[in-house]
């Protein structure tokens, strides 16, 4: 179905359950644009998601898919992708499961840049456990398990990204559809590992990060100076604690995927119906 | 019982006692000797106590016993340690001429050669290779061949050149010389040669081995003792046949590496010990629930917690057989010696893919680090057969669409096994989730959808259940009335036991068993004996539970947790006792 593929095409049947006005709506909605854009189709698609409000993607989508446990997502993603290099595969997850569970698991997938696409749906809250802080939460929020606020500082997940060698950063918004569709796609052009962290409001448990709390203190970097294949004013962006950027904040367009460097290029699943040819070699190197 | 040899190294970690034993252990059997090592080693880098054991035969031999011929003492320690295997006609190899060992007392009757070690090697080219000095000592007091040293040598340092190839053989031949000069004694031990061809391995490179022969193309995993051998094995061959080792940032990441893998349609294992498997086991219930085929090893140690990484124990039995939240339908296969660590790896691979679920190959640390000695072909390739189960390909997909034309690839059929689309097929399309879900893989709570997805993936392995054979192995005598079952790597050492036990008249029926779930019933069995006793390697006896409750029956049991193995003549001994005692039976 390659060559008239819809974004709809990425679409099931299923209608989500998301809150009416949920940030994700827009999120999964620019990731199927960007998907078909991108010249895939659901055959040839799988998408990875992890526990939260964001693990229902794969529901919602139509395309190989795996669901998995809370934190996850990424080693799936990874096992995948190094299996069957003719996959686009697609991980979604939610800050909580991205940089709390999963937080070591992100480090060590931005390091190992397989060649997929990591799209954070950052709402700043836990949703689906109805509205407990979460490892992006601002240090004075208060939540029905932090009353006086966090207490401590909001993780950077860009800044953990760039410090952990990431070759594609971004950030988006998911109402900005546009400009939301086109990072998107630009981390899937993107040979090796793309991340993006997209501001998804949770319109039902978190007051302060809101539509028009992004909408007002949105910088997109298309119009600064800011050149992405510069790591130092990348570094300056991101640790800019005062400001909320959407663009493409470093891209190191040199950057060989892990597939690459390993010499991968086969599907695993084609093996021969015995033992490979060469395997008593295997037997006699014992002698 | 095999007329055999006890050998040993010993020193501290870091003297280069397990190279040096292996390649002693390489020359006996590269000329024609049967081969079974072990060894006794800390969890540290160096120092500390460590050994390297060889019993060697021409016959074969497939456990450890009490009793140490020839011991190469690097320590005063090692001697200590050994004591009680040591006996009168011992000869102990050590290097009178280092200061810490000038005063050591040899114990009893043995015999000590003190061979100056370090200052032959420094005239073969250097101090380094006192150890195979210590060799070519040995191949003396047995009368062994030292050319069947030679061809170890040059396998093992070959790739650092002729020279030091040369250097080695000829520290050996000065040890050699050094005491038949020295020494006018006439030793009772005389090596035979056979022209028998053998291999030589563990269970780590057997497991690894038997994964490539298997197709499997996909290992991730995190280093832990006893089950880093595997992954290293593996790592620099498996790319040869287009396969990728990885190693994760934990064992959470590397279990879902190798699930995402499989997903994908690769052949795709893990493999870990005790403190890994617990970590993984919240992902055990997602590999059954979304129906992967997974290969999930086990190699086994001391527990719980960190235990003693480097000790034997069969303490995870329970934890294969009921580990993770919920009901989880897997199988838990356990190889008995190294030679089944292949055969079970490639079995491993075909039930996993056949009933799309987990499958553990519960393996233990002293079959994992055994070096044994195989006839080449116990390692057949041509006998490796791949069944990848229900695949469906493009053509076959319409057959499994709904009236939507969606894939429906938890669809509930006779046998409980559901048609597999890998990713990539045509108008397949689906997800997996770890939610209970549909036919479609959908999320649903829906009552009677839950009853029936639970029932079809219990179904498989009913199905599993009547189309296996899971028969287990029978040795001694079939009408005795006296029963012995074990599992996993207890088999060589309770043969061996028979033959000792017959020596005392006493005769007994001797069941292994490589498979504890699904598992042979032996009820009828059990409750036909006069005497069941049951032998493992952990102190509550969980397979003896687990036959119990199979039996509704007390059975008597055979537990050691120390840490070491069974040994043939003490497994013998307690047995006897066992039978002779009035514990409880129903």
């Amino acid at each position: 179905m390659s060559s008239e593929v819809r974004f709809t095409d990425f679409k099931s049947d299923k209608q989500p359950t998301w809150c009416p006005g949920c940030g994700d709506f827009g999120t999964m909605n620019g990731m199927m644009k960007a998907l078909a854009n991108t010249g895939n189709d659901p055959d040839n698609t799988f998408v990875v998601a992890g526990i939260g409000c964001s693990g229902k993607i794969g529901t919602y989508m139509h395309s190989y898919a795996l669901h998995g446990v809370h934190g996850r997502a990424l080693p799936v993603g990874t096992g995948v992708k190094l299996a069957n290099p003719d996959l686009e595969v697609m991980v979604a997850g939610g800050d909580g499961d991205g940089y709390s569970i999963g937080a070591g698991h992100f480090i060590h997938a931005v390091r190992r840049n397989v060649d997929m696409t990591y799209v954070v749906m950052d709402n700043r809250i836990y949703g689906l456990t109805k509205g407990q802080a979460s490892p992006t939460s601002r240090e004075d929020f208060e939540t029905s398990t932090t009353p006086e606020g966090p207490k401590q500082p909001p993780v950077n997940p860009l800044a953990l990204a760039l410090s952990a060698g990431g070759s594609f950063i971004a950030q988006s918004f998911s109402t900005d559809a546009q400009r939301h569709t086109e990072i998107v796609q630009k981390a899937i052009e993107h040979d090796g590992f793309g991340f993006v962290n997209v501001f998804s409001p949770c319109v039902t448990f978190n007051d302060v990060d809101t539509y028009d709390y992004f909408r007002d203190s949105i910088v997109d970097l298309d119009e600064t100076d800011h050149d992405p294949t510069d790591r130092e004013s990348a570094k300056e962006k991101i640790l800019d604690a005062d400001k909320e950027y959407q663009g493409v904040l470093y891209q190191d367009e040199e950057s060989v995927p892990y597939s690459d460097l390993h010499g991968l290029d086969s599907n695993m699943a084609d093996i021969p119906d015995g033992a490979p040819e060469g395997a008593m070699d295997l037997v006699r190197e014992f002698y | 019982m095999p007329d055999d040899l006890n050998w040993a190294i010993g020193g501290e970690a870091g003297d280069g006692i397990d190279s040096t034993g292996k390649i002693f252990a390489q020359a006996l059997s590269r000329a024609g000797r049967h081969v079974f090592t072990s060894k006794d080693f800390a969890s540290r880098i160096r120092g500390g106590y460590t050994a390297y054991k060889i019993r060697s035969a021409t016959d074969r031999v497939e456990s450890v016993v009490d009793r140490l011929d020839i011991l190469v003492a690097l320590t005063e320690r090692t001697i200590d340690e050994n004591l009680d295997e040591l006996h009168d006609d011992s000869v102990i190899i050590y290097d009178g001429e280092r200061t810490e060992m000038e005063d050591i007392e040899i114990p009893g009757d043995m015999t000590g050669l003190s061979v100056p070690l370090q200052r032959l090697a420094e005239e073969a080219g250097g101090a380094i290779m006192q150890n195979i000095v210590a060799l070519g000592a040995a191949c003396e007091v047995t009368n062994f061949p030292i050319e069947n040293l030679d061809s170890a040598l040059e396998k093992k340092f070959g790739a650092k050149g002729e020279s030091i190839v040369d250097n080695n053989k000829e520290a050996a031949r000065k040890g050699q010389e050094f005491v038949a000069d020295e020494f006018d004694h006439e030793f009772d031990y005389d090596l035979d040669t056979t022209d028998n061809d053998y291999v030589l391995l563990n269970g780590d490179q057997a497991i690894g081995m038997g994964a490539i022969a298997a197709g499997c193309r996909f290992y991730a995993g995190y280093p832990i003792t006893p089950a880093t051998d595997v992954m290293e094995y593996l790592t620099g061959r498996i790319e040869q046949f287009g396969g990728e080792v990885v190693q994760a940032e934990d064992e959470l990441s590397a279990i879902n590496m190798a699930l995402g893998a499989a997903r994908a349609g690769a052949r795709s294992m893990t493999a870990t010990s005790g403190p890994g498997i617990d970590l993984m086991t919240e992902t055990f219930g997602l590999v059954a629930t979304s129906e992967t085929p997974l290969v999930i090893a086990d190699v086994m140690r001391s527990g719980p917690s960190t235990g003693m990484p480097t000790k034997q124990e069969q303490g995870d039995l329970n934890m294969t057989l009921y580990g993770g939240h919920g009901e989880i339908p897997r199988f838990v296969v356990a190889p008995t010696n190294v030679a089944e660590c292949f055969q079970k790896t490639v079995e491993a691979f075909n039930l996993a893919e056949k009933y799309q679920t987990p499958v553990f190959l519960l393996a233990d640390l002293s079959m994992a680090v055994t070096e044994q000695t195989f006839e080449p072909e116990t390692f057949d390739m041509d006998a490796v057969e791949i069944d990848r189960g229900k695949i469906v390909d493009d053509d076959e997909v319409e057959a499994w669409t709904d009236e939507r034309d969606r894939f429906q690839p938890h669809f509930s059929t006779a046998d409980g096994i559901s048609p597999r689309a890998l990713p990539g097929t045509e108008n397949a399309a689906h997800m997996s989730t770890g939610l209970e879900h549909n036919a479609l893989g959908r999320r649903t709570e829906d009552t009677d959808v839950r009853i029936e997805q639970v029932d079809k993936r219990n179904r498989k392995v009913q199905t599993a259940q009547e189309e296996e054979d899971w028969s287990p192995r029978e040795y001694g005598n079939p009408d005795s009335n006296n029963l012995v079952i074990s599992w996993g790597s207890n088999e060589g050492a309770m043969r061996e036991a028979l033959d000792y036990l017959e020596e005392d008249d006493i005769d007994v029926r001797f069941l292994s068993v490589p498979y504890i779930f699904p598992r042979p019933d032996l009820s009828d069995d059990i409750e036909s004996a006069d005497e069941v006793i049951v032998v493992e390697c952990n102190a509550n006896g969980q397979f003896a539970d687990v036959l119990e409750h199979d039996a509704l029956t007390r059975v008597k049991r055979v537990n050691k947790y120390n840490g070491v193995r069974f040994k043939a003549d003490e497994l013998a001994e307690e047995i006897k006792q066992k039978l002779q005692s009035e514990e409880v039976k129903a």
